[in-house]
């Protein structure tokens, strides 16, 4: 991470639309099959971003190739190391909820994957990285060592 | 059924916290008079401002970070007397729990002296930030 990628911000926003929308449906679909599948499929998702980058996210792909050439270029860009580590936030919620569906614990299940909808709604609506504002807190409870 | 009220419970939390960081975001608030704190030259590796000295907490995992020191740069060269430091948060985090910095941005204003005279977190606006350093400015004639 020599020179930090850049992102677009509007991609951002999109890519937390479009997680938001997911997990909505996690919440409320009767199945639990299919939230289970969803939920899992949303992991995946965060999992991608992390450990590939935001630009490999499947979400973010179908921004560059479906919503940017309709909207043209965006007028700056974003560093993209904090909404990376915002979306590995996304990735704890997202995994506990699925460990918690499949041992059972629906209800322990919704309430994590309300976490991460809360996180991702924040971002799509108002544009405030909850995962970034973290950062910081728990950087102070680790010791110096810099 | 619980699905539908957790989502419910969701969207409501969404909108307080949206709304509470719209008020907070670049709100300066004053520290208590035997409260505050100096900050030396020292301590942020640069030389303080001969009116006053913006001091700007920042990290790499923050959007704002840029917007604000853009903002602040475009202050400092503007009014007189006035610099503006930036200072990676996570390179001191003792001054960081010393002056119990839990956000970036975090801006400080000092006065001439060093003093704390006022913070916010967030992105400021500019008149937020033109009427902090006025009262800091005013605090020591």
């Amino acid at each position: 991470m020599s020179t930090p990628t850049q992102v677009d911000p509007r991609g951002l926003r999109v890519v937390a639309g479009i997680t938001s929308a997911v997990l909505a449906v996690v919440l409320v679909v009767p199945s639990e099959p299919v939230r289970t599948a969803l939920l899992t499929v949303q992991v995946v998702v965060f999992a991608i971003a992390v450990v590939a980058g935001l630009q490999k996210s499947p979400y973010a792909i179908f921004f560059a190739r479906v919503v940017r050439p309709r909207i043209g270029r965006p007028a700056e860009l974003e560093d993209s190391r904090p909404p990376r580590f915002a979306q590995a936030v996304g990735l704890a919620f997202a995994t506990v909820a699925l460990v918690l569906l499949l041992a059972g614990a629906t209800t322990a299940a919704l309430v994590a994957t309300a976490f991460a909808l809360v996180a991702a709604l924040l971002n799509a609506s108002v544009g405030f990285c909850l995962g970034c504002e973290l950062y910081l807190v728990l950087r102070r409870l680790r010791p110096v060592n810099a | 059924m619980t699905g539908a009220l957790v989502l419910i419970a969701a969207v409501v939390v969404t909108a307080a916290v949206a709304a509470a960081m719209r008020w907070k975001n670049g709100r300066f608030t004053s520290v208590v008079d035997d409260d505050r704190e100096v900050v030396t030259a020292e301590q942020i590796g640069a030389p303080l401002g001969e009116r006053a000295t913006m001091v700007q907490f920042s990290s790499a995992f923050c959007s704002p970070c840029r917007a604000t020191r853009v903002l602040l740069a475009d202050i400092a060269d503007k009014v007189d007397g006035v610099v503006t430091v930036e200072i990676d948060a996570e390179e001191h985090l003792e001054l960081v729990r010393e002056l119990d910095i839990m956000r970036t941005p975090t801006v400080l204003v000092l006065d001439a002296a060093g003093v704390v005279t006022t913070r916010a977190s967030g992105l400021p606006r500019r008149d937020q930030v033109l009427a902090a350093l006025d009262a800091a400015v005013g605090s020591t004639r």
